[in-house]
């Protein structure tokens, strides 16, 4: 009972500041909806017993992320009027797209959604622990967990030179 | 009742879906740059929500180690797009998609 209470708290917090995040003409305000939005995520994360996802939620997106995101907006030095906000023509053509892909994918969805027996597993001793997933991370992934080194060097060294002042 | 009591991974799932909606709603409406690069991580977030459900349904790890890859993915392309984003803002002196439109035809 109480994880249902939660899990509807916790959704209802997330899809409204997500709403917040694309409806804001102030990206400062969208970016602080975002680290709430993101809060709230972990703490779905914890309820799926993902200890390690949520603590990597709150540490590298809230912590990490946004903290960029934030930094670059106020470094831009940009003035509210200069900004414009959300356009009903936009809307629109957004609402229209999703119409579409909706119409395209829901009757999968409808068809795949009752055949899968889904329930959750009763799950092994510490199950989401960071013990286990380092233990699944350092066997199985070992390799592309290394590869992940290489992309986080690649996206430093490609921001070096797209921020170099003569491009 | 039988719909909304008992949490079973569908619920977790059109969570999922709905964030996804809600964040490719933000990319294709927006015209901020701030705003559709974090749309776009919403949209990533919905993703992982659907991987730890995943992996939560089999008992298996595997989907909070694809979690971490996504993560790290979604970090080096925050950078890589904030670098963006300031390149063009010194071009154009604007953060605004509508200015950069010099490729349309």
């Amino acid at each position: 009972m109480i994880e249902a209470v939660l899990f509807y708290i916790l959704a209802a917090v997330l899809v409204g500041l997500g709403l917040v995040v694309i409806t804001r003409t102030n990206p400062i305000a969208s970016a602080l909806a975002m680290v709430g939005a993101f809060g709230s995520l972990a703490a779905l994360y914890a309820l799926l017993s993902a200890t390690f996802v949520a603590i990597l939620q709150i540490l590298v997106y809230a912590g990490g992320i946004m903290v960029l995101i934030i930094f670059v907006i106020m470094l831009l030095n940009l003035h509210l009027d200069d900004l414009k906000p959300m356009q009903a023509k936009g809307i629109l053509v957004a609402l229209a797209l999703l119409g579409v892909l909706g119409i395209a994918f829901g009757p999968v969805f409808l068809m795949v959604l009752p055949q899968g027996n889904w329930s959750f597993a009763t799950l092994p001793e510490g199950f989401g622990s960071i013990f286990s997933v380092g233990e699944k991370i350092f066997s199985d992934y070992l390799f592309p967990f290394e590869m992940l080194s290489l992309v986080l060097l690649t996206a430093v060294v490609g921001v070096l030179v797209l921020s170099k002042r003569k491009l | 009742m039988d719909l909304l009591y008992p949490i079973t991974p569908t619920h977790y799932l059109v969570l999922s879906a709905v964030l996804f909606g809600i964040g490719t709603a933000g990319v294709l409406s927006r015209k901020n740059l701030f705003i559709v690069l974090m749309s776009l991580e919403l949209m990533l977030n919905a993703v992982n929500l659907s991987f730890v459900t995943f992996s939560r349904i089999n008992g298996d790890l595997t989907g909070h180690v694809i979690v971490l890859f996504v993560v790290a993915v979604a970090a080096a392309e925050a950078c890589v797009g904030l670098a963006i984003v300031i390149a063009l803002y010194r071009l154009k002196e604007s953060v605004d998609l509508d200015v950069f439109k010099s490729l349309k035809g």
